[in-house]
C-alpha cells in the first residue's frame, strides 16, 4: 500500500508499480467523453486548455448530482477505452496519471512508457463508497455538459490500484493468466 | 373493465426509477457473499468486499449504488381487461422516469439525438416494451441500464450446424473479450431464437431472472451450467484484476425460429443488476 499527494511528478510516478494499491490525497481532474473531446480540439486549434495537465491526474468520471448536504453524489470510474483515441495528445503535455477501469489501447500503453505517466483503475460501481473520499468539488470547464463538465476534485485517500505503470507491465494480463484454467 | 389512472402508474414508476438504484437485490448481495467465501485471489476477494461494503452504504444513505444510473428500460405487461384514464400510458412511464431521476438526484445520462448527443436533461425517454397478458393488472419491471456493460454486448446470426458448441463458443468469447470492462463479476443474458431483435429482447429480459433460478428447460439448464464454468475459467475476477468470481449467473431464454437461422444475442450487466417490479 502507498500513499502519494498530487501533483504527480515523475519522480513520484517511478515509484509506482503495478499492482500497487495506492491512496491518492490533494487535487485531481474530472473529464470523460465529451470533455476529452473539447480538450482535444482546442489543442488542435492552438488554444489553450482549461487547465494545465502536466503532472496532473484526471480521472474518468461523471457523477451523480450531489444530494443537499453532500459534496458530490456517487463518483465511480466510467470505461477508459473509450478515451484512447484521445489520451496521447494529453500524456505530450505531461500528463502523468488517470484514473479509469478497464484495458487501454496499445498506443496509450506506448505514450505512458514514451512520455512517462500511470494508468489506475478505480472499482467500476463503487460509486458511493469511492464519493467518500472527494472532499471539495469545483467546476472549471464544460459547465454545460453537465455530468461531463470537468471538475477539480479535492481528495483525501482516494482508493486506486496501478493497473499498467509507466513501463507498461499490465496487471489486468498478468493476474488474469494466474486464474486461467 | 377495470380503470388504472395514469397518476398510479407516474408515482409507481418514479419509486421504482430510484428505489432500484439505492438498493441492490437480496439475491445478488447473496451471490457476492457466496462469491468472497470461493474466490482465490486475494485481489478479488478485497473488491467483493467493497463491493459489499458500497451496497451498504448506497442501502443506508439511500444514494445511487454507482453513477451511471442507466438508461431507464420498463417492460410493461397490460392485462387485457384494463383501461388506462388519464392519458397515455407511454407518457405516464416517461414522467414517472423524469421525476424519479430528478427528485432522486440520479445522473442524467440520456442525449436526444445519438450523433449530436445533446443530454434531455431528465433521462427520458425510457426504452419500454409492451405486452398484453391476461387479467386486470399491469406489471411494470423498471431496470435502469448502465452502459460500461451494455457497451459490451453482443450479437450474431449463426448457422444452424454451430449448434450448441457454436452458441457456447460465442457466448464465452463475447465475455472473453469484454474484459475487465463491464464491471465483473457480470450478470449474463443470453437470448437464442427467434429474430435478431426477439434474441436482443430476450437477452436483456434475461438479466431479470433471479440468480440462481434456472431454466426450466433441461437442455437450456445444462447450457447455462457450462456457460458459467466456461466464463469463471477465464480468469478474468472481479474488476478485471484476476480471480474466480467473473460472472455471477449467465441466464438462456429461448424462442422458436427460422429452419435457416441461429440467432443469438449476449447481454451483458454489471454487478450492480438492478431491476425492481410492481403489480398495479
Amino acid at each position: 500500500m502507498k500513499k502519494i499527494t498530487t501533483p504527480l511528478t515523475e519522480e513520484k510516478l517511478k515509484d509506482i508499480k503495478a499492482g500497487d494499491t495506492v491512496y491518492i490525497t490533494g487535487t485531481i481532474y474530472t473529464g470523460r467523453d465529451a470533455a476529452h473531446g473539447r480538450l482535444i480540439e482546442s489543442l488542435n486549434k492552438g488554444e489553450e486548455l482549461p487547465f494545465d495537465v502536466k503532472d496532473q491526474i484526471i480521472y474518468y468520471v461523471g457523477p451523480a448530482p450531489a444530494k443537499p448536504g453532500a459534496v458530490i453524489g456517487s463518483a465511480g470510474p466510467t470505461t477508459s477505452y473509450r478515451m484512447d483515441d484521445l489520451t496521447v495528445p494529453l500524456l505530450k503535455l505531461g500528463l502523468n496519471g488517470m484514473i479509469g477501469k478497464g484495458s487501454r489501447s496499445d498506443e496509450v500503453i506506448e505514450g505512458m512508457k514514451e512520455y512517462g505517466a500511470i494508468y489506475f483503475a478505480a472499482i467500476g460501481g463503487a460509486g458511493a463508497l469511492i464519493a467518500d473520499s472527494i472532499k471539495e468539488v469545483e467546476i472549471v470547464a464544460y459547465e454545460d455538459l453537465g455530468p461531463e463538465a470537468i471538475r477539480k476534485l479535492r481528495v483525501e485517500d482516494f482508493p486506486v490500484i496501478a493497473v499498467i505503470d509507466s513501463e507498461g507491465n499490465n496487471v489486468y494480463k498478468t493476474e488474469r493468466a494466474k486464474y486461467e484454467k | 373493465m377495470r380503470e388504472i389512472h395514469v397518476d398510479e402508474i407516474i408515482q409507481s414508476v418514479k419509486e421504482m426509477c430510484m428505489s432500484a438504484n439505492y438498493n441492490l437485490g437480496k439475491d445478488v448481495m447473496d451471490a457476492f457473499n457466496c462469491a468472497r467465501e470461493k474466490e482465490e485471489s486475494p485481489i478479488g476477494k478485497g473488491i467483493l468486499d467493497n463491493l459489499i461494503k458500497n451496497a451498504n452504504i448506497a442501502k443506508d444513505n439511500q444514494v445511487p449504488m454507482c453513477q451511471d444510473t442507466g438508461m431507464a428500460v420498463v417492460f410493461v405487461e397490460v392485462g387485457q381487461d384494463v383501461h388506462i384514464t388519464g392519458g397515455l400510458i407511454t407518457d405516464a412511464i416517461n414522467e414517472g422516469v423524469r421525476r424519479g431521476y430528478t427528485e432522486g438526484y440520479l445522473r442524467k445520462s440520456v442525449v436526444k439525438d445519438p450523433l449530436i448527443r445533446e443530454n434531455t436533461k431528465d433521462n427520458t425517454p425510457a426504452v419500454i416494451y409492451y405486452d398484453m397478458v391476461p387479467g386486470d393488472k399491469v406489471k411494470i419491471t423498471v431496470a435502469p441500464k448502465g452502459f460500461g456493460s451494455e457497451n459490451m454486448s453482443k450479437t450474431k446470426m449463426l448457422k444452424p450446424s454451430d449448434g450448441m458448441k457454436g452458441v457456447i463458443d460465442f457466448v464465452v468469447d463475447a465475455v472473453s473479450q469484454a474484459g475487465p470492462n463491464p464491471c465483473p463479476p457480470i450478470v449474463v443474458g443470453v437470448g437464442i431464437g427467434g429474430t435478431i431483435d426477439k434474441a436482443c429482447n430476450m437477452a436483456k429480459r434475461a438479466l431479470l431472472r433471479p440468480i440462481g433460478e434456472a431454466s426450466s428447460k433441461e437442455h437450456i439448464k445444462e447450457i447455462e451450467e457450462i456457460l458459467i464454468e466456461k466464463i469463471n475459467n477465464l480468469g478474468i475476477g472481479p474488476q478485471g484484476l484476476g480471480g474466480r468470481t467473473t460472472a455471477l449467473t449467465v441466464n438462456v431464454e429461448t424462442f422458436p425460429t427460422h429452419i435457416a437461422g441461429l440467432p443469438v444475442a449476449v447481454n451483458i450487466n454489471c454487478h450492480a443488476s438492478r431491476h425492481e417490479e410492481r403489480v398495479i
